[in-house]
């Protein structure tokens, strides 16, 4: 299945986003003045790579032997009989280097920094794995490698932390706000617009100023091109059903844009329920948050009356972000997309019934959008298609997941 | 003619250079807002900068994040600074520039919070992380209640861009003499002339310079090459160290002084 593909950066599926970098009335490029003109930079180098052919060759070659693209699609026969109902495949993003589907735009992004003749690249991380892919590109490209991480996601994902140090990295911990993503965004914010002439910030998901919702969008959109011609190899036939969690919105618009024509297909985005819908506890930007802007880009944000940015909470760091991506803000308003939430203690069971009947431990992430596979599937006849994006793999959770689940040893 | 284009105009007369402060709303604790704007005025400050405190304030640096976050711990909100600044107004005729992020601008509305601003006596506003290209509306909306918008323009800015930003200014324009966030430095730009000229070839407006002054040897410096010195972090630290210590008001208005004093000592050419 590896053939290249020449038009992968041009060939677009809606008309977003627009010159001002909206999808809609989301998104958009507010951020302080010094980096304006670093967007405005990096902005134009995207769309010279974008059209040069070598720049795409050059990405399909590492996606292909570095990153194992492309990855498995997996019909998932025991969870769907267990569920009785709809069949359900699994598009394998665990089994992508580095476990989850953010090596693919780490990489891009940092074969673009190449581009740019820069040599130093910074990043936040969540889980770590956005960390952990960018320090990997990092290595493999020879580049200077700076990522910042909130101090408690620190702690609850120690073993990446240690992941990146062993990959070169040099890790920050920041000690502000929250000490969560929010956080370390702002922080790698800071440090870009202090070291741009050098520097590229590499944000890890669909969200940010322009053009960064759309790069990012750009590197991950290889997920549905591959997935779309898997099923059709396997089932002949197309899902009737997309499901991907959704933190930022990389893996989730990763798997849906090259669906986004195909008018029969729903597609529905998990979001973190956390403990409970009360502000603070969960990270459920569509069912609790209002209009907004975060981080250069207008969406929906979890937010108080006054525009004070909400805390957040989810047993997984990745999904566990005050706002979320302006493409699917529009997929939201426009009624492309649903989007659903599910709670801490349904992704924990999703993650423990993954791995005992078909032998994959999910990230907690994605384990969100299995728990709504969970209930969905057994609504469904069993001729119907379910098809869902295990954006990564669980290993990285095991330790804080041990916290919450009892074995009987 | 609002307070900011008075004073300006005063201060042409004068033939002085202008001196402009900033301290974050609420910080160290909303008992002092009236005491510090009150020392601002009487240590001869022209213009005070009140900035809005928000929970993700990307364009600072440590020192005024954590006077933001102890601000907000206080209570402190949109609503209740512009209270402050219309108590204020009743003791000074001061002019102020609100600084502020976007999103509390979006969660009020644009058109209720530029109204609202003007009403309490406010001057002006600043809106960091709104670029031009984005401020239709905020514009419109702020000249309909006669705000001044003040915007920055930084030393990564081209030529076309710095044509645009001077055209939706008014009030005065702010350049940031480096890259990065606010915070106080040691050393300030040297070729700090060739950017203000530059960007004077395109306005006719006030330049001022800001970001990283904390000395008065910076203060007069910039004011030999500009129209006027912004400090920030300088006075929020000071305030952290000393506010609420017995008579830290006359040793506030002293250290003002010293740099308002390193700025006026610098006195307009005729040209
Ligand atoms: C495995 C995995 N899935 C999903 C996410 C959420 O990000 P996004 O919504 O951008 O895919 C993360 C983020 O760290 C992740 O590690």
């Amino acid at each position: 299945m590896n053939i290249l593909l020449e038009n992968l950066f041009t060939e677009q599926k809606t008309p977003y986003p627009d010159d001002k970098g909206r999808y809609g009335e989301f998104g958009g490029r507010f951020v302080p003045e010094t980096l304006f003109v670093a967007l405005e930079e990096l902005e134009q180098v995207f769309r010279s790579a974008r059209e040069d052919s070598e720049f795409q060759k050059t990405f399909q070659y590492y996606a292909h032997t570095y990153i194992g693209r492309p990855t498995p699609l997996f019909h998932a026969r025991r969870l769907s009989e267990h569920l009785g109902g709809a069949q359900i495949y699994f598009k394998r993003e665990d089994l992508a280097h580095t476990g989850a589907h953010k090596i693919n735009n780490a990489l891009g992004q940092c074969l673009l920094t190449q581009r740019m003749g820069k040599m130093r690249v910074i990043a936040e991380t969540g889980a770590g794995q956005h960390g952990v892919a960018t320090a990997t590109a990092c290595a493999l490209l020879g580049l200077e490698c700076c990522i910042y991480m909130g101090t408690e996601d620190m702690e609850r994902q120690r073993l990446n932390v240690f992941r990146m140090k062993l990959l070169g990295a040099q890790v920050i911990g920041v000690d502000s706000g929250s000490k969560t993503l929010k956080d370390a965004i702002n922080e790698a914010l800071r440090d870009w617009s202090l070291n741009i002439k050098n520097t590229h910030y590499v944000l890890g998901t669909v969200h940010g100023p322009h053009p960064f919702p759309w790069i990012c969008r750009e590197f991950q959109k290889i997920i549905g091109i591959e997935a779309r011609k898997q099923i059709l190899e396997q089932a002949k036939r197309l899902p009737n059903l997309l499901v991907a969690c959704v933190g930022g919105g990389s893996n989730a618009i990763g798997l849906f844009y090259e669906f986004l024509k195909d008018k029969d297909i729903e597609m529905v985005g998990v979001e973190a329920g956390g403990k409970s819908l009360v502000p603070g506890m969960h990270a459920a930007r569509f069912a609790g948050g209002s209009f907004g802007m975060l981080h250069g880009s207008q969406s929906y944000v979890l937010q108080d009356e006054f525009g004070q940015i909400g805390n957040t909470h989810s047993v997984s760091a990745g999904l566990d972000y005050a706002s979320v991506g302006p493409e699917h803000a529009w997929l939201y308003k426009s009624g492309r997309v649903k989007y659903t939430y599910a709670m801490d203690d349904e992704a924990l069971e999703a993650f423990q019934l993954c791995a005992r009947l078909e032998g994959i431990i999910p990230a907690l992430e994605s384990s969100h959008a299995i728990a709504y596979v969970i209930k969905e599937a057994p609504q469904r006849n069993s001729d119907q298609i379910i098809l869902v994006n295990l954006s990564g793999r669980g290993d990285k959770d095991v330790e804080h997941a041990s916290k919450f689940i009892e074995l009987e040893v | 003619m609002n307070r900011i284009e008075k004073k300006f105009e005063e201060l042409r007369q004068k033939r002085e250079k202008a001196f402009v402060a900033y301290i974050t709303a609420g910080h160290p604790s909303p008992d002092y807002f009236e005491d510090i704007m009150l020392a601002l005025d009487e240590a001869g400050v022209d213009i005070v900068e009140v900035g809005i405190p928000f929970s993700d304030p990307v364009g600072d640096g440590p020192v005024i994040q954590e006077a933001s976050y102890r601000s907000l711990q206080c209570g402190t909100n949109p609503t209740k600074v512009l209270n402050w600044v219309s108590n204020i107004r009743k003791k000074t005729e001061i002019p102020i520039l609100l600084f502020t992020y976007f999103n509390p601008i979006l969660a009020q509305g644009i058109p209720s919070f530029l109204k609202t601003s003007a009403q309490s006596g406010a001057d002006g506003i600043l809106c960091v992380d709104l670029p031009v290209e984005e401020a239709g509306t905020y514009k419109l909306e702020a000249e309909k209640n006669g705000l001044a918008t003040v915007f920055l323009i930084a030393p990564n800015t081209p030529e076309e861009r710095i044509k645009l930003i001077t055209q939706k200014s008014s009030g005065f324009v702010y350049y940031v003499s480096r890259l990065g966030v606010t915070g106080e430095k040691d050393t300030i730009a040297n070729d700090l002339a060739i950017s203000v000229d530059r960007i004077k070839k395109y306005t006719q407006l006030p330049v001022l310079v800001g970001f990283g002054i904390s000395r008065p040897e910076h203060a007069t410096f910039v004011a030999t090459v500009s129209d006027g010195v912004i400090v920030g972090s300088a006075f929020v630290r000071d305030l952290n160290e000393h506010a609420g210590s017995s008579q830290w008001t006359t040793h506030f208005i002293q250290y003002v002084k010293s740099l308002v004093d390193a700025t006026k000592k610098v006195k307009v050419s005729t040209e």
